[in-house]
């Protein structure tokens, strides 16, 4: 179960911008796919939120529905990070309060 | 029953055709007859119940200041690559949605420290069939949008 969520994160600098790019392990599910075996319904089961902060300060926070892809991947800029500085990335599942997580990564 | 068997049977035939041809084939007919501006009408509305609710407007100024990077054809809609680009200053908000998506508002991201944000995300999302995809940018208050067409040769809804 630990590697079914896993995140992957990176935070680069070049010209005082900090470029992050996350890609989440995640299946992303609407809730309006079928099983094929029993044609039952799929429970949607999607992020809804996701916060990245910058030494705890909140950068960016996107909401999501089901249209983002299975895996997620998003990336983004911002201005004003230093090398060796931390990025933070939360995604929250609302559907499944038990799935939530955080990485930590630095600035290179 | 003395009816011979063979009319018997025709007569079920006949009537259970046309019961069949009743049921199945008429509300064909009647999506049929609804003018195709019908359909697109009601997700023009959809999307204005959207903006309204989401922004508090429905019009939106258009703006040559965003740019979106997407492919022409995407073969397949289950990952369409979408970047955003825009120069606007003071930035609040990026929205994305695929017009004809069950769900058409996708993804908004939010940059809560307008000063040191920079206008470019990128991300990939599912798109149900051809369509416009609308960016939506929040900057100093005010709203705009832009708009581009993807063509999906595969849906990337349901299945």
């Amino acid at each position: 179960m630990a590697d079914e969520f896993k995140i992957r994160l990176r935070a680069t600098l070049k010209n005082s911008i900090t470029t992050v790019q996350a890609k989440i392990t995640h299946p992303m599910e609407t809730g309006a796919r079928r099983k094929l075996e029993t044609g039952r319904l799929i429970p949607a089961h999607f992020i809804q939120e996701v916060k990245f902060e910058h030494n705890s300060k909140v950068v960016m926070s996107a909401d999501w529905s089901v249209g983002i892809s299975k895996d997620p991947y998003c990336a983004f800029k911002f201005k004003g990070g230093v090398e060796g500085d931390t990025v933070t990335l939360t995604w929250t599942d609302k559907c499944d309060p038990f799935h939530a997580k955080h990485s930590k990564m630095c600035v290179t | 029953m003395n009816l011979p068997r063979r009319t018997f049977l025709k007569g079920i035939f006949a009537t259970g055709g046309a019961m069949a041809l009743g049921t199945t084939v008429l509300p064909q007919n009647v999506m049929a007859d609804l003018p195709e501006t019908a359909v697109e009408a009601e997700n023009e509305d959809a999307l204005k119940e959207i903006f309204e609710r989401e922004f508090g407007t429905a019009e939106i100024e258009k703006s040559d200041q965003i740019t979106i990077k997407a492919p022409e054809i995407a073969e397949n809609g289950q990952v369409v690559q979408i970047e955003v680009t825009t120069n606007l200053e003071k930035l609040e908000s990026i929205t994305i949605l695929a017009e004809k998506n069950p769900v058409p508002l996708v993804a908004q991201f939010n940059f809560p420290d307008p000063e040191n944000a920079v206008g470019w995300v990128k991300t990939r999302i599912k798109m149900m069939g051809t369509s416009d995809v609308i960016a939506v940018v929040k900057a100093d208050g005010q709203l705009y949008a832009a708009r581009r067409e993807v063509t999906v040769t595969l849906g990337g809804c349901g299945g």
